[in-house]
């Protein structure tokens, strides 16, 4: 399942699913909806939203060191969930700026993939593009 | 079910112990718990052990049966437990929980762990297993990070401006440190015992707004706790502490909380469970031993627990309402920041804090408590335990 989300969103779709029961969008998808159900539909999303939180990490772990510094970001997407990616912005902006509420847009980017990754090929990342 | 009592405690000096294997760390903790304890060491049923990454930092799992014949006592039942950061917490209420239903009478819980050994590197991917591998992960997201996405969602959240939010939380630092510098078995016993706002605003910035004295350091060390039946521990030991209480929660991946974030909603369930077993309210508390990871992570304990309301944690802090003279002391010990955080050993660790201060044993930092709570988060909330402890069977 998450290699398929991956994989999507390099070719710059964002799927998501909605439960058919509670109507609950989910992203990245899961087994079951909140409420348990599994009757699941694929949907794709807008891949647009807005930054609720955001840190320049100085000090990464093994396998991300060379990336540093970096902006992580939490984005509230248009259709309600939340998603976690990085944010294309330099660290002297993100320092300065007070960048939350700024609208993006997601877009994948593929990463060389690091020992403890799941993904034993490629270690595709979701970068967030300001787009106002 | 029966009630439960703690009879011995113990815990090594926190800090680096490269020369010490898991078990052999873990040993040195028991000894001294086993030797307050009154008992034969056959008495001994079972052990609920607590680790985090040993597979990582020593290239050690399966830990029970090491840690049994470490300590002469292979063939009994021993478990490792793994919550993160709650670890040993979880192996605590097990063991709870199985003497309360009287599956054992008498049984050793504990934890260890090698996080400054590991080094800082490969110490901060082993702590981000505990966050959601395929989708948090691969940003590059560090448990800094996270607490420091939860320092701008609080700001956001109480509308508080964040410069002035960084100095606010500075004073859990502050105070934590002071504790800790008292603290002889403290990572920083002896040091940074007088810091001031500047110096933790000013300290090196590990992921924006938290900076290096925001954070608990990287630390080895074990503890390890002997309880039993009430009526078993009140026969060997003079001053039994009475578990009263306890719960657990959980979560999932810290996207999927949304706002409920800065709410700890978990932690809010775990400590109604505890308190509501124990037929207490949060007044009744008189200390805490809060998961402070980093400063924002203490007061947002703080709120979630009971005895701030949402939002007032911070200025609870800077007004000294949870330092040792205020309304209810948190973390007198040093807690993580001060004292250090090896893992899979510290929420044992804050159960010996616990009931030393109970008992009155605690010399560096006197308190007047009888009911005492420990809190401790593993991951972004995924785990998250509560236990009461009181001088009171009832």
């Amino acid at each position: 399942m998450f290699k398929e989300f991956f994989s999507e969103l390099l070719e710059g779709n964002l799927i998501g699913a909605k439960c058919k029961e509670c109507e609950k969008i989910l992203c990245p998808p899961k087994s079951a909806c909140d409420c348990g159900s599994r009757i699941l539909e694929k949907i794709k999303l807008s891949g647009k939203g807005k930054i609720v939180s955001y840190t320049v990490t100085y000090v990464a772990p093994i396998g991300y060191d060379k990336e540093v510094p970096y902006v992580v970001a939490m984005v509230e997407l248009d259709e309600g969930p939340w998603i976690v990616g990085r944010l294309e912005v330099d660290a002297e902006r993100a320092e300065k700026e007070d960048l939350i509420g700024k609208r993006v847009e997601v877009y994948g980017k593929e990463f060389p993939t690091e020992q403890f990754y799941p993904d034993k090929q490629r270690r595709v990342v979701p970068m967030f593009r300001i787009i106002e | 079910m029966r009630d439960v009592a703690v009879l011995g405690v113990g815990q090594t000096k926190f800090g680096k112990h490269p020369d010490k294997t898991l078990p052999e760390l873990f040993a040195e903790a028991f000894f001294e718990a086993f030797d307050s304890s009154n008992i034969e060491l056959r008495e001994i049923e079972a052990i609920y052990f607590g680790n985090f990454v040993g597979e990582i930092t020593d290239g050690a799992a399966n830990l029970g049966g090491f840690i049994a014949d470490e300590i002469g006592l292979a063939g009994i039942p021993a478990y490792r437990f793994e919550g993160a950061c709650a670890s040993s917490s979880v192996a605590f209420r097990e063991a709870y929980l199985a003497v309360k239903h009287g599956i054992y009478d008498c049984v050793l819980v504990g934890g260890a762990e090698k996080l400054y050994s590991a080094g800082t590197p490969i110490g901060t991917r082993a702590l981000a297993t505990a966050l959601d591998s395929a989708y948090e992960v691969n940003s590059g997201l560090t448990f800094p990070g996270v607490f420091a996405l939860i320092a701008r969602l609080y700001a956001k959240a109480y509308d508080i401006p964040l410069e002035k939010l960084r100095e606010k939380i500075a004073h859990v630092s502050i105070k934590n440190h002071k504790y800790g510098a008292k603290n002889p078995k403290a990572q920083f016993y002896d040091k940074l015992g007088n810091l001031k706002v500047e110096d933790v605003l000013n300290s090196k910035m590990i992921c924006s707004p938290l900076t290096l004295l925001d954070c608990c350091p990287m630390t080895d060390g074990a503890s390890a706790v002997i309880i039993a039946h009430a009526d078993f521990a009140e026969e060997r030991v003079d001053e039994p502490i009475y578990v009263r209480g306890t719960g657990q929660a959980s979560a999932g991946s810290l996207f999927r909380q949304k706002w409920d974030i800065v709410k700890a909603l978990p932690r809010k369930k775990s400590a109604e469970m505890a308190y509501r077993e124990a037929g207490i309210t949060p007044k009744d508390v008189d200390v805490a031993f809060v998961h402070d990871c980093f400063t924002i992570a203490e007061v947002i304990a703080s709120e979630a627990l009971g005895f701030f309301e949402y939002g007032k944690g911070a200025d609870a802090v800077e007004e000294g309402l949870t330092w040792i003279d205020g309304d209810i002391p948190i973390n007198p010990d040093g807690g993580l920041i001060g004292k250090g955080h090896p893992v899979g050993a510290t929420g044992t660790a804050q159960i010996y804090s616990a009931v030393k201060l109970l008992r009155g044993e605690l010399d560096f930092v006197k308190v007047d408590a009888e009911i005492a709570l420990t809190d401790t988060l593993g991951g972004d909330f995924g785990t998250l335990v509560n236990v009461i402890l009181s001088v009171h069977r009832r």
